[in-house]
């Protein structure tokens, strides 16, 4: 679609066309769901839309549904979408006809499309199913500000500190608790010639990690989640605070991050040339299944203010959801009776490497010293928060926090300035 | 009794006949005839109607989208109206909008320097029938073709910081340290033009190759003979001959550089150095929470800019038909 032989009057359309790129994108449905009207009225088929596009998530998802088809009856037909696109033309997808069950994320970003009608409440399934089977914190992620429920639950991939254990034995590390051991312990790696922490943020959202995390230990949980509301100004000696400390931490980061993709960085520490990565739990993926995934090991982000600890833990829930118009209702929540039920999670999370049951009595005995280790920190946590792109609007995440972010990489000095530009743009997101 | 007037009749209108019914059946095409008009109405109309229904009203509504704030979800009583509120922002407040008006300049400037003499120099040298011509050829058009993903992933494995091919190569030759290429702002985006122009090279060499293709030999005979070398031959006869072309490719880079968007959205989705018009409009209009409104303004700018050089062009073009 690049170039085509041109014609003179070609180009000057195509120019107008591009120009238009605003509106073009709000006519450019995206190619996704849309089914004959036929299909409406058969009771037994359930339509579901995944982002769980890699292949060990594709396999759980159609074992976990497989199971719920040889139980119930009915058909289920799963569209897998590639995760970025399918963020990107979701809400132009939900305002066509999107199919009967979503997966997405739990929070800000599902209260957002409950609130404009775009899904639909799923309480009556919560009353069947789930009564007791997640924590109250899990629960009012998925509760919009009605207060009833439009997602259901099934897995999470908390972040938190990643080291290779051989690594730690071998050079006689300790695992850190506190802001003093972990940066005499940064100090200690640079000596012995290791990059302390991985850092890749060319895509821009893993910057976000680092902010969340000492934001939630300098500042605590419920003011990060107030300022990622809006509630706070951004230019303020808090904010200001997380970003020094931040800075205090940067030489023992990867130089360059910006150039350097989030995959690179996380093959640094499988190539032991980096000693540490805060990331999620996600990194799983680019370590290969056996010695090395068996290797891989974490702690909590350390605490930086006693009083505050170091108990919050960034846990993005994924779920499911209803459209707001589903063919099939019925069939729909039976689905996510099934979805959420702990014998789904069980089976799914077995299969995807980067996800744990968030369902209270999932059976914790079979997991591998890995998980074992994220779920104790979870079912310890003050409080659960879900990633900045998470807990706050969309647009003043990626088009605001995400070059402000970078910036502070490039000039890690200029703190005032920045904090004001935050702010400024901000009110004007935000509108207050 | 009706056959007796007749004859006086036919034998005064009889010149007349000849004279109209020779020219009734030629002629429908210049009057308009019910079938002509319908032919007309049908080759002008679908057209008219496409321009105005894809380019026109997008347009506007574009246009007056980028005076409200709005999410694009619901319908249009969803929309508030808030005045030029987003253009005052852009100037003012939006860091990235400045350096994208400045990324998307020096985009035009290079791509004009480099890869449109460089097509322009493989083009004539590609016309002078090389053995194995045709493989050159379709070498540099290569990158043209490529897709949009693969592009991005050919470029990552050449600058890639760590594991790239280009700092490995200035390690061993020069022994040098790692140069972030993608993750500079001062470099990325000149980085970043290499590539564009790899693509772009390829495409005005072929527009140049058809160009020469239609030149008459004869022309060049005529210099030859005259005595001029290959250098004059070219400067002072081909290239005037080439004047439709030179303007197309003029067109099309400049079109190209406006709406240069794909490399650098694969790279970094255009932050950090590398912020486009283009990238900007988009990050701003896709995605959740979009910020439909602010986008419009952001793409209206960029209309505006497009239309300062398609009044250039098209003034051009019918100063040409008039002459």
């Amino acid at each position: 679609m690049h170039h085509r032989p041109p014609g003179p009057p070609g180009p000057a359309r195509r120019s107008l066309l591009r120009g238009m790129a605003g509106a073009g994108a709000l006519l450019a449905l995206p190619g996704l769901g849309g089914c004959g009207a036929g299909r409406r009225t058969d009771p037994d088929l359930v339509t579901m839309a995944s982002n769980r596009a890699n292949p060990a998530q594709r396999e759980a998802v159609a074992e976990s549904v497989g199971l719920f088809e040889a139980a119930s009856g009915r058909t289920v037909e799963i569209n897998t979408f590639d995760s970025t696109s399918f963020q990107e033309s979701l809400n132009n997808y939900l305002q066509g006809t999107p199919d009967d069950v979503i997966a997405w994320f739990a929070g800000y970003r599902m209260r957002f499309f409950a609130e404009r009608g775009l899904i639909s409440d799923v309480t009556p399934v919560w009353e069947r199913h789930f009564q007791g089977a997640f924590t109250d914190q899990v629960r009012s992620l998925c509760t919009a500000d009605d207060g009833r429920q439009y997602m259901v639950p099934d897995s999470t991939a908390p972040w938190a500190v990643f080291y290779r254990r051989s690594l730690f034995e071998e050079r006689g590390y300790e695992v850190p608790a506190t802001r003093e051991e972990f940066v005499e312990l940064c100090e200690r790696m640079r000596a012995d010639g290791l990059e302390p922490l991985a850092s890749g943020i060319r895509e821009g959202w893993p910057a976000m990690g680092m902010f969340d995390h000492l934001n939630l230990r300098i500042n605590g949980p419920e003011y990060h989640l107030e300022l990622l509301n809006g509630d706070h100004s951004w230019d303020t000696p808090e904010v200001r605070s997380v970003f020094g400390a931040w800075a205090e931490l940067l030489p023992h980061h990867q130089p360059d991050p910006l150039g350097r993709g989030i995959n690179e960085a996380q093959t640094a520490l499988v190539r032991r040339e980096a000693g540490m990565m805060l990331c999620g739990l996600f990194i799983t993926h680019v370590f290969p299944e056996g010695e090395d995934r068996e290797d891989l090991d974490c702690f909590p982000f350390p605490e930086f203010d006693p009083e505050i600890g170091a108990d919050a833990v960034e846990a993005p829930i994924d779920g499911f959801m209803v459209s707001g118009d589903p063919r099939n209702a019925e069939g729909s929540h039976e689905l996510l009776g099934h979805l959420g039920s702990l014998e789904a999670q069980e089976l799914y999370t077995a299969i995807d490497p980067q996800a744990l049951p968030i369902h209270q009595d999932a059976d914790t005995s079979g997991f591998t010293g890995l998980d074992a280790r994220v779920s104790d920190m979870i079912n310890a946590a003050g409080a659960l928060t879900q990633y900045m792109d998470r807990d706050t609007r969309p647009d003043f995440a990626s088009v605001v926090m995400i070059p402000a972010l970078q910036r502070f990489l490039r000039q890690p000095d200029d703190l005032a300035d920045l904090t004001a530009s935050i702010q400024r743009q901000k009110v004007s997101i935000f509108g207050r | 009794m009706s056959n007796a007037p007749a004859p006086p009749r036919e034998g005064r209108t009889l010149p007349r006949p000849p004279d109209r019914r020779p020219g009734r059946p030629r002629r429908p095409s210049l009057r308009n005839g019910r079938a002509d008009r319908i032919t007309l109405a049908l080759m002008l109309g679908v057209p008219a109607l496409l321009v105005v229904g894809l380019v026109w009203l997008p347009a506007l509504a574009t246009v007056a989208l980028s005076f409200t704030r709005w999410d694009g979800i619901g319908g249009p009583e969803t929309i508030e109206w808030i005045g030029a509120q987003n253009y005052v922002d852009a100037f003012t407040i939006y860091p990235p909008f400045e350096p994208a008006l400045r990324n998307n300049l020096v985009w035009l400037v290079v791509l004009f320097a480099f890869p449109t003499v460089l097509g322009m120099l493989l083009a004539v040298l590609l016309d002078r029938r090389l053995r194995g011509g045709s493989l050159y050829q379709s070498a540099f058009y290569m990158p043209v073709v490529l897709s949009l993903a693969l592009v991005g992933f050919i470029w990552q494995l050449v600058y890639s910081r760590d594991q790239g091919l280009l700092n490995a190569f200035l390690a061993l030759a020069a022994d040098a340290p790692p140069v972030d290429w993608f993750g500079d702002p001062d470099i990325n985006l000149y980085a970043v033009l290499v590539a564009a122009g790899w693509r772009h090279t390829g495409y005005i060499m072929l527009l140049y190759l058809a160009g020469l293709k239609a030149v008459d030999p004869s022309l060049r005979e005529a210099a030859a003979i005259d005595g001029a070398g290959p250098v004059r031959t070219f400067t002072r006869v081909v290239f005037p001959a080439l004047l439709p072309i030179n303007l197309v490719v003029v067109v099309v880079t400049v079109i190209d550089a406006l709406r240069a968007f794909d490399i650098v959205w694969v790279i970094n989705r255009g932050r950090n150095g590398l912020e486009l018009i283009s990238a900007l409009v988009t990050s701003n209009v896709i995605g959740e929470a979009s910020r439909v409104g602010f986008g419009s303004a952001l793409a209206v700018v960029m209309l505006v800019i497009s239309l300062v050089f398609i009044a250039v062009y098209v003034s051009t073009m019918l100063r040409g038909a008039y002459r």
